[in-house]
């Protein structure tokens, strides 16, 4: 199950993240994709606000992963520097664990991850427009899927 | 209280392997760093697993070279002082391992040091400090400002929200194919070009002391994308300069606007971006005008290094503030 949502600023991508933060549980794994200066630090902040974080949720480039407090905590990696790496710090603790997990630049870590997992791609229409594709991989994501698709579309799309 | 005290440092948070000996918290007896960029370059930033092995392999040789090098037997040693976090944590624990078993081996206490008290306190090892004290701390992973009331006292006062000014030379410096780190590289290309691309500065809303540098480095990703789409030639000389004026010029500002505020005596700047020379040279005519006193340590202070770790520790030994054998590393730890 796929969903294509068109988003045309900041704010609203968040309110997408934040809706999406709703319908997440503990053990969820979302991937994030998309270029350099797409959103995906945006995005994420939308999930943390979502998931109850009080800390401003800021980049884990250079520290890889990041641990935030929340109703549900909120694990943020950005594992664009382990590409010549194989190392794994700990992936299967924080899959498993009771937050939920974000992961930017995933393709580098494809082996650690869960085949059940929710994709999200973010793609750049131009300077102010994203493409933002979410990809269930199971029955469980393709539930959150729809429950915010139909939250999006009763919200006026 | 302890006044006098030689600290052995260790410091293994990201890219250096280091260690150093510091007396009274202010004299450095030695200071020895190992640099793992060269082995980061091919890769094109810090690589984790490289960072852990390579800091195994060093860590022993250089904590005997820096005992060595200070020329204090074991016996004059009164503490060992290690970093804590924030940092890569297979990173830490390799400090943090080497510093235990140290001190259990040779009965010292031992200290845990916040990584960004440690930048702060590097410039005490050059200039006694003066309170109330404003420190900027900017580097890869961080972007703070800091008022300090008295020694080890810390207040945050504004942070960035986003990406850190290190972390967006280097994303910048990625997009301009140039080499890791970025810093420099973009520093070194400025000096040539004329800053006259009109990025934005963000000040986030009035009184704000946090930093964003997000927007910034989507305006110069889009500018760059757009000179390609015309099939043009990029200027990146220009790029540099104004990317760079641009995270200059908010530094400096919100770093003038917290001193006023704060009504503080001294004003520094510690971490990697430090060693920026657009950042040292717009800081001290900021502050030319003013009554406060500015500071900036040398570039070896700037960067990643274990005399700062033991200067911090030395405010700790003297508060007796010692870490118990279950020290762990804290990839998150809050400076508090």
């Amino acid at each position: 199950m796929k969903l294509e949502i068109i988003t045309d600023s900041d704010k609203l991508t968040k309110e997408i993240a934040i809706s999406l933060a709703e319908l997440l549980s503990p053990g969820d794994v979302l991937t994030l994709e998309g270029d350099l200066g797409v959103g995906k630090t945006t995005f994420t902040q939308g999930l943390g606000v979502g998931l109850g974080v009080k800390r401003h949720v800021t980049s884990p480039t250079f520290t890889i992963i990041k641990e935030y407090n929340g109703r549900i905590p909120l694990y943020h990696m950005d594992v664009y520097r382990l590409e010549f790496s194989d190392e794994d710090i700990g992936f299967e603790e924080y899959f498993s664990g009771e937050g939920v997990t974000v992961v930017e630049w995933a393709k580098f870590i494809e082996d650690f991850l869960p085949e059940d997992r929710l994709s999200i791609h973010m793609e750049l229409i131009d300077e102010s427009k994203r493409k933002i594709i979410m990809e269930a991989g199971s029955k469980h994501y393709e539930d959150v899927v729809k429950q915010l698709q139909e939250l999006l579309e009763s919200n006026g799309g | 209280m302890n006044k006098q005290s030689i600290i052995l440092g260790i410091e293994t948070s990201c890219d250096e392997t280091a260690a150093a000996v510091v007396k009274n918290g202010t004299e450095i007896l030695s200071n020895v760093v190992t640099s793992q960029i060269d082995i980061h370059k091919q890769f094109g930033g810090v690589v984790p697993e490289v960072a852990s092995r390579h800091h195994v392999e060093q860590v022993t040789v250089v904590i005997e070279t820096a005992i060595k090098e200070a020329e204090v037997g074991w016996d004059e040693i009164d503490a060992i002082a290690v970093t804590q976090g924030p940092g890569l944590v297979g990173a830490l624990l390799i400090g943090i391992n080497a510093a235990k078993a140290l001190a259990f081996a040779k009965n010292k206490p031992l200290i845990a040091v916040h990584h960004i008290a440690g930048h702060i306190y590097a410039n005490r090892l050059e200039q006694s400090f003066e309170f109330p004290l404003l420190a900027l701390i900017v580097s890869g992973g961080h972007t703070e400002l800091v008022v300090m009331k008295d020694h080890g006292e810390y207040e945050l006062i504004g942070e960035t929200l986003d990406d850190a000014a290190g972390e967006a030379f280097d994303k910048v410096a990625r997009v301009l194919d140039l080499p890791y780190p970025g810093g420099p590289e973009i520093d070194h290309l400025s000096k040539k070009g004329e800053a006259s691309i009109d990025f934005p500065r963000s000040w986030l809303e009035e009184g704000s002391y946090d930093f964003s540098f997000s927007g910034l480095k989507s305006a110069v990703i889009n500018y760059v994308h757009n000179v390609n789409q015309r099939g043009d030639k990029l200027c990146k000389e220009d790029i540099a300069a104004s990317f760079q004026a641009s995270v200059v010029e908010v530094l400096t500002e919100k770093t003038y606007q917290a001193a006023l505020e704060y009504n503080v005596k001294q004003a520094i700047v510690a971490g990697g971006v430090a060693a920026n020379n657009g950042l040292r040279t717009a800081i001290f005519d900021k502050f030319s005008s003013t009554n406060i006193s500015v500071h900036i340590p040398r570039l070896e202070l700037c960067t990643d290094n274990a005399a700062m770790i033991a200067a911090a520790g030395a405010i700790l030994y003297e508060k007796k503030q010692f870490a118990s054998w279950d020290l762990n590393g804290r990839p998150s730890l809050l400076l508090t």
